[in-house]
């Protein structure tokens, strides 16, 4: 059995390739799913998708090469040269809950608009257009 | 079909440069620099939290207390949202028709279920957010798992309904002792937020002075929010035809 840094020297592009593709290949799920779909519920979906695209990728940005969680546990008060960035994980903290306020409101005004206009298609809810 | 032509361009332009620019961040390499001279934010959070704070969670004490005013922005902004979704889905009362908020009822075995777990889930919630500095978790996520016992009585049971008043009376209590910490630190100390001079010992349940009381502020006024979020959508009835 290989160490996990061991495992993490050798393939480290790989591993590299992989946190932030996933990362960057979420937030561009989510951007098609906001920009080119029609129904209003796949808009938000695609919103949320985004949102954990940027979350994962802050967090990746913070990581640490064999670190911790930035707990000072008891055994671990001497850690603090290994731990991971903790700024980041605050503040993904704090959009997490943003990201949650902003999907509740969008699908409190989607059930809105499908009660007056009977549809959640954006090209049949046309009384805007002129 | 032109307009989606140029959208896939944007979105290949987008990714294009999200990945060069990412390509020039090493992922994993330790830029926190020197601990014991801090000159990143970061170190000087890691240096302080145990040192000065006596809070075992960094992560809570920046939450909490370096970034204090950004939360108490955040609780606001939580709380506007529910406001908005409640203002956005009211309805009057002479609106309410005689349909169930469930249409399929639940058996027995989830009822019995939901009944045993409730009671432990609050308490897991509770204990997540008084132990908020020595722990993983805090304020946040015990109001969400509270909320999440909420959610299990309220599709459990169609007669099971939150209390208005005491949501209402819970949820003030707790973003006004949020305020009055704040102001505390304000009229004591010269500063909004600022902490006790008195922080305990690492790793003690009563240490870190105010972190864990606001932390437990935020934790009540997070479940009775959430569980409004939840009690609002779920009362949605059915559109009389």
């Amino acid at each position: 059995m290989m160490e996990f840094s061991e495992i993490f020297f050798k393939y480290k592009d790989l591993i590299t390739v992989a946190v932030y593709g996933t990362a960057i290949m979420l937030i561009i799920i989510g951007l098609y799913g906001v920009l080119l779909k029609k129904h209003l519920v796949k808009i938000a979906i695609g919103l949320t998708i985004m949102d954990s695209g940027i979350n994962l990728l802050f967090v990746a940005v913070g990581y640490i090469q064999n670190g911790t969680a930035p707990i000072f546990s008891p055994g671990h008060e001497g850690d603090a040269i290994r731990m991971v960035d903790p700024v980041p994980q605050a503040l993904v903290l704090t959009a997490i809950v943003i990201g949650f306020a902003v999907t509740a409101l969008a699908l409190s005004l989607i059930i809105r608009l499908y009660k007056h206009h009977h549809t959640a298609n954006i090209d049949q809810i046309n009384s805007l257009k002129w | 079909m032109l307009k989606k032509y140029i959208i896939f361009a944007l979105i290949a332009i987008l990714g294009f440069y999200l990945a060069s620019t990412f390509k020039e961040i090493p992922f994993g390499a330790n830029r926190l620099g020197d601990l014991n001279d801090p000159e990143t934010v970061s170190a000087f959070y890691l240096q302080k939290s145990p040192e000065d704070l006596h809070v075992a969670n960094a992560i809570t004490a920046i939450v909490v207390n370096f970034r204090g005013f950004d939360t108490l922005g955040e609780v606001t902004v939580l709380f506007l949202a529910v406001t908005g979704l409640t203002s956005i889905l009211y309805r009057k009362e002479e609106e309410e028709d005689e349909e169930e908020r469930l249409s399929i009822p639940s058996s027995s075995l989830v009822r019995t279920g939901a009944k045993i777990l409730f009671p432990l889930i609050l308490v897991l919630g509770m204990y997540v957010f008084i132990h908020g500095h020595l722990t993983p978790g805090g304020g946040f996520q015990g109001g969400a798992i509270i909320a999440t016992g909420f959610l299990l009585m309220l599709i459990t049971y169609k007669t099971f309904f939150t209390n208005h008043n005491v949501m209402t009376w819970l949820e003030s209590i707790a973003g006004l002792g949020f305020v009055i910490a704040g102001l505390y630190g304000l009229i004591v100390y010269g500063s909004f937020l600022q902490n006790t001079a008195w922080t305990g010992n690492l790793n003690d349940l009563l240490s870190g002075g105010l972190i864990p009381l606001i932390y437990i502020f935020i934790g009540l006024k997070v479940g009775t929010e959430l569980t409004s979020v939840l009690d609002i959508l779920l009362n949605i009835k059915p559109r009389k035809k």
